[in-house]
Order: structure tokens, then sequence, then C-alpha cells
């Protein structure tokens, strides 16, 4: 047991907690027995607080690490603290790749589920927790194993809860069979939002995987410029020497953290510029790698430190096709605001699953990264969670690190569905974070 | 809990009807803060500062009464003022001071005796207790409002500003205390703030309203800074004043 100060991601709003490494479900039943207060972590990729609870107990799921045997249907059962990196490490040379990965591999497969995350190719696969066949869950009223057929409620009901109702321990998960370790990519750049979003309507379906980076600082007619990029697996025949060998460790890393005010508005505009430039105005079947069109950012350790010790944080929303204005009127707000942002990531989601708290919602997505500091940004992403509130969209809890409580009600209306699951198998409120606390989530 | 930008969502204020205090709390209000424990030693300037609060955001007020004349209660109080917030604190803004009339003190032991009570004895027991709770819950935030006097005492208000250099100094350790706890101390520096507490003095140069603090503060506690000059400006200045030959310091601060 050590205690530890613990951020997320961003590095923002550190909490002191006791954390205590556990290695298999004794241990957790063990822990969370003694605790009053707790939360499961991974690989603290969240980028807000909700893998810590201050003066409370973290319990790291890292020593639930086995990885078991693939089966021939590409079947696999993990341990919670397994990274999605770990398990591609091993899965790729037996031709299997993981069903959903964000843009990290490093996180925990029991993160993976509790934020329920969401990939390139959501439009086709929906989320992690689509792919999860089974899990193991240590709640303070028992351990269970559920399904979408066995305790549907309480799968569905840990999936995208960030821990809030127990700690999951392992999973059995189908993985998507590849046959090479290449991927296909087409891309496009469009020197407008309304371009890029027109053709992802009309040709996203046409791909596995896509995603636009928009660049949320040009104003008038360029606003809201694109590269898209979009692809599929490769098969044997389309690439000249096949392989399929697992990611390699990251070459680079950011050593120290530098000031606060590096990244600002002069630094990321020309960040943006050279990236629009860069990309070619339209290249087809390009072979890219797994790692280099899935984790970009994974090629660089602890790139979070180039934001200094201010920190940074995401701002990543959904609304509804209905409401693709609203991605518009964002990117206006922002690109007008002048606050610093880097290249947004704009994805369109399929439909979402049957989670009570998972975000994923049928429509759009954008995210974009934003260094604190700028007195403004506080009161604009104010407004922008009144415009996503307006267009009945939502915020993502992984990604959050400021939204009011108020409004986490207003963007999540099965909250209260939730909460009675919540008291039924947590009637102590034992699991909680600062995250649950700062959106009163659950009731201390 | 406090968000990414440091804003809490409820806060505990000794002192809580003063000026720069009531400044503070309704920006605070004005973004996060949805619960307010004020403490002081009027109830009636209490539950005026309250319903301010209330204006500008907060749902929750509560008043917590203690008088800093006497500093054996100070854990007294901060123990009354959690129980209050029910909950763990965010930020615990310590606005307690008493500026006296130098001339008019410094003959008397008791008014001198008061004078080290408020401005120092009764805050430095109330740190204490505040750093047990606070460490204990993980996270938090204690804005401790100083002076500029406290960096270099002047002759027209010693009293005043020897207290405040010991508290400021003793903040400065508690503050090197507290790395790794989650618990952070800010200490705000503020020259003159036309408040009732100056009211009839001369207006010194980088003279603020309250308001003008409370922005400072809220940028301070974006940014984080372990001391708030109030203008920043001061901070550049006092450098300088500091360094002074004492004939020269009393030249220019004696008049003021």
């Amino acid at each position: 047991m050590t205690r530890e100060l613990l951020y997320g991601w961003g590095l923002t709003a550190p909490g002191n907690c006791e954390v205590h490494v556990v290695h298999d479900e004794a241990h957790v039943i063990d822990e969370m027995n003694k605790a009053t207060r707790t939360i499961a972590r991974g690989l603290g990729r969240s980028y807000g607080d909700p893998a810590q609870v201050s003066g409370g107990v973290v319990l790291n799921n890292r020593g639930l690490c086995d990885i078991g045997r693939i089966s021939e249907t590409g079947v696999v059962t993990v341990g919670a603290g397994a990274s999605i990196d770990e398990l591609l490490q091993l899965s790729t040379p037996l031709g299997w790749f993981v069903p959903v990965t964000p843009g990290t591999r490093q996180v925990t497969i029991g993160g993976a589920i509790a934020a329920d995350v969401h990939g390139k190719n959501h439009h086709v696969d929906g989320s992690f927790a689509n792919h999860v066949l089974s899990m193991r869950l240590v709640t303070p009223t028992g351990a269970h194993t559920i399904s979408p057929s066995k305790n549907p409620e309480l799968f569905w009901g840990t999936v995208g809860a960030m821990g809030l109702t127990g700690v999951i321990t392992e999973a059995t998960i189908q993985m998507t069979p590849i046959a090479t370790d290449s991927v296909l990519v087409d891309t496009d750049r469009y020197s407008n939002l309304e371009a890029v979003m027109t053709a992802m309507l009309e040709g996203d379906d046409n791909y596995r995987y896509s995603v636009a980076w928009v660049d949320c600082m040009t104003k008038g007619k360029n606003m809201g410029r694109a590269i898209l990029t979009r692809g599929d697996h490769a098969t044997v025949d389309q690439v000249e020497k096949p392989t399929l060998i697992g990611p390699q460790p990251p070459k680079l890393s950011v050593p120290f953290m530098p000031p606060s005010g590096l990244l600002n508005r002069a630094s990321v505009r020309l960040f943006n510029e050279a990236w629009f430039r860069y990309a070619p105005q339209h290249r087809e079947k390009e072979v890219q790698s797994l790692s280099t069109f899935f984790h970009p950012l994974d090629g660089v350790s602890n790139w979070n430190r180039m934001y200094g010790k201010r920190g940074f944080l995401q701002y990543q929303f959904a609304v509804s096709d209905a409401h693709s204005d609203t991605v518009v009127d964002v990117i206006k707000r922002l690109s007008e605001s002048g606050v610093a942002s880097f290249l947004a990531v704009l994805k369109r989601f399929g439909d979402g699953n049957a989670s009570p708290l998972s975000f994923p919602i049928p429509g759009w997505t954008l995210a974009l990264d934003l260094p604190i500091g700028s007195p403004r940004l506080p009161g604009v992403l104010d407004e922008l969670d009144e415009m996503v509130v307006a267009a009945g969209g939502r915020l993502y809890f992984a990604k959050d690190s400021r939204l009011s409580p108020e409004k986490a009600q207003v963007m999540y209306p099965r909250l209260a569905e939730f909460r009675k699951l919540k008291d039924r198998i947590d009637p102590e409120h034992k699991l909680t974070s600062d995250l649950a606390r700062r959106l009163r989530l659950v009731g201390e | 809990m406090e968000n990414a930008f440091g804003q809490p969502q409820n806060v505990v204020v000794f002192g809580g009807s003063s000026d720069i205090a009531r400044a503070i709390t309704r920006k605070l209000c004005a973004a996060r803060t949805s619960k307010v424990i004020l403490a002081g030693r009027n109830q009636k300037a209490l539950d005026a500062a309250g319903d301010e609060a209330k204006d500008y955001g907060a749902t929750t007020v509560s008043t917590v009464l203690f008088d800093a004349e006497e500093p054996q209660n100070a854990a007294a109080a901060v123990d009354a003022a959690f129980a209050a917030a029910g909950e763990p604190v965010d930020l615990v803004i310590i606005a307690v001071g008493l500026l006296g009339k130098q001339t008019e003190d410094e003959d008397d032991p008791e008014a001198t005796l008061r004078m080290a009570t408020v401005n120092y004895t009764w805050p430095v027991t109330a740190l204490a207790q505040l750093r047990k709770l606070m460490v204990a819950q993980g996270h938090g935030r204690i804005l401790l409002i100083s002076s500029v006097a406290s960096v270099r005492v002047r002759r027209t208000m010693y009293n005043y500003g020897a207290a405040k250099a010991g508290l400021d100094r003793f903040a400065i350790g508690y503050s090197q205390g507290l790395e790794g706890t989650g618990v952070k101390i800010q200490i705000l520096r503020p020259g003159y703030v036309r408040t009732k507490m100056i009211a009839g003095l001369k207006e010194a140069p980088f003279t603020t309203g309250p308001n003008e603090v409370a922005n400072y503060v809220m940028r301070g506690i974006a940014n984080d800074s372990t001391v708030i000059w109030s203008p920043p400006i001061l901070r550049y200045v006092f450098f300088v004043l500091r360094h002074l030959p004492t004939s020269l310091w009393r030249l220019v601060m004696d008049r003021q």
C-alpha cells in the first residue's frame, strides 16, 4: 500500500489516495471489504478524475494481467488489468485484432469496459462492450459472472459506468480476425467543415474505419478544414510482403515537463497549418501499419507532459444527426473565441448499446484537446455545454474534467435507472470517485 | 470536488462577511460553487453575505459563529464549519484580520495582544486543524489572505505588519509541508483594497477594489500560484521596496 497523488491524463485536479495493486478476485474482495470509499484504476488514461477517490482507496487493476489462450474463433479471456497493447502483442501474430481500440493502446481491458470506449469503427462495430461476451465483476454485495444474457441489467449497468458498480476482474472478448498487420488507407483533404461532413455522411459506410482531423482555429470560408482518413484491414494479396507483427514500444518520449504556455495560440496554429499542408489532397490505398493508423500518439510516451504543469483537458461531445448544426456551431464558437485547440477529431457514431451510461449515440462526435491557462476557456466551455444540452447531446465521462452536475443529469437521462441498480448492488455507495462526487452521479 | 480549472463546488470562508471574502465568494458562486459555509462573528453580517452568495448561484448556505480573539476555540470553529459542509471541502478561505490603529495601540498591551491574536495566533491555530482534516480528505485548497504589509514591516502599522509577516512566513513553510498531499495553500498578498478595514485612510498607489482582488484570485487559483499578488505589479514594486536602505524605505513609506 502506498499513498499517492493521482491525476488523470490531463494532469489536473489531483487527489491523494491509498493505492493497492490487486492480484486476484479474493484480494479485490478483501480490499473492498476493508475500504469505506474505493474505485478501480487502470493505466490512468481518462482525462479527468474518474479513476481516483481523494482520501479513499484506489484498487490498481494492473495485477490482474493474465491473458488466456485465444480460441480458434477468436474468443479470449483476459485479466481486467491487461492492456490492449499487451493483448495485441500476443494476438497480432496469431491473426487477431482487438474488436475496438481507442486512440491509444495504453488502456486496460477493465478501463475499456468501464468507459465503454469507441474507435474509428464505431459506425460499423459499435463500442467495446458490444464485443464483450461476459465478465467477472466484484461488487460490495458479491462477485458475479455477467453477460448480455446472464444478469443483463448488471452487465449493461457496468458498461460505461466508470467503475461505479464494482471492480471488473476479467472479461471474455470476441476478437476480430486480420490477415495482415497493415491497413489500406484513403486520405482526403477538405477545405471546410461542410465538405468533410458531407463526405463522411455519404462515404463512411464503405469503410470499416473512419476519422477526420478538423482544424478548429481557422475562421471564415476555411473554417473547419479537415483531413479525412478511412481504411480497412489489408488482405494478404493487397500488400507486397504481408506480415503479422505486434505493436512496438515507443521510440520517443517527453522526458520532462516544459513550461506551461509552450502550446499557445501561435504555436498550435502553426502546427495545425503544417499538419494540414502535409496531408495529400487525395491518396488511395496507402499501406499503413496498425500502430500508425490506430495509435499515432503512442509513438511518444508521456506526450501529455507537452502541456506543462497546468495540464490540459479534452472536450468531447456527441449529438444526433438531427443536430449536426451543433458541430458547426461549436467549431465556429471555438474558432471565434481564439482558444488554442489542436486538431480536433470528428467521427460518425453508429447505434448505441443498451447501457444507461454509455456515451455513444448515433450521429456525430467531436473531441478536442485544450490547454489549461486561457482565462476565457472555462466560460467558453460552459457555453458549449449549453449548446450540446440544447441539441440533446452529451459529454463523455472518460474525457470530462469540468462539467457541472446539473448538466450531467440532463445529458444522461437514464441516470435515475442507473442509481436504482447502484442502490441495490452497492447500498453504502462504497464505490465512488472524484468524478462521481463532482458530477453527483451517486450520493455520498 | 474541484474541477480542472480549480473551480470549487463547496467553500468554507472564515471572515465570511469581509469585503474581500464577499467579492471572492460572489465570483466562485457565479462559476461552480453551490455550497457556501460562512463563518464569522456577526450573524447578521453573515446572513447578508449568505443572501448575496445565493443571488450569485449558491444553493446551500450555512453559517458558523466564531471569535478570532479566542484562538483556543479555532480548532472547534474549523470542525464546526466542516461539519456544516457535510462532505469533503474543496476550498477554505481565511479572511481574518484586524488593521488596528498603530499610534493608539502601541502603548496598550491588550490591544497589541489582540492584534497578534487575530492576525497570527488564530489563523495558524486554525491552519493546523485544517491540515489535519484536509490531508485526510486527500484534496483541497486553502486561500490565506496575507498582505503586502507582511513583506517589510512599517513604522505606521508594525503591529499589523509583523503579525502578517509571521503568518505569511508560516504559510510558506506550511505549503512546503503539504507537497504530495493533494492539499494546497495559496497566499494572497493584496495591496490597499477599498474596504471597511481601511476606511478613512489615505488612498495609496496601486489601491484596488475588492472585485479586482477577486479577479486576481480567480486567475491565481487557475494557475496554482503559491503567492498571489494583487495587483500583480506589486510583486515587482515590493521587490524594489524590500531592498531599499531603511532611510529611503522610511522616507517613502512613513508618509503613507
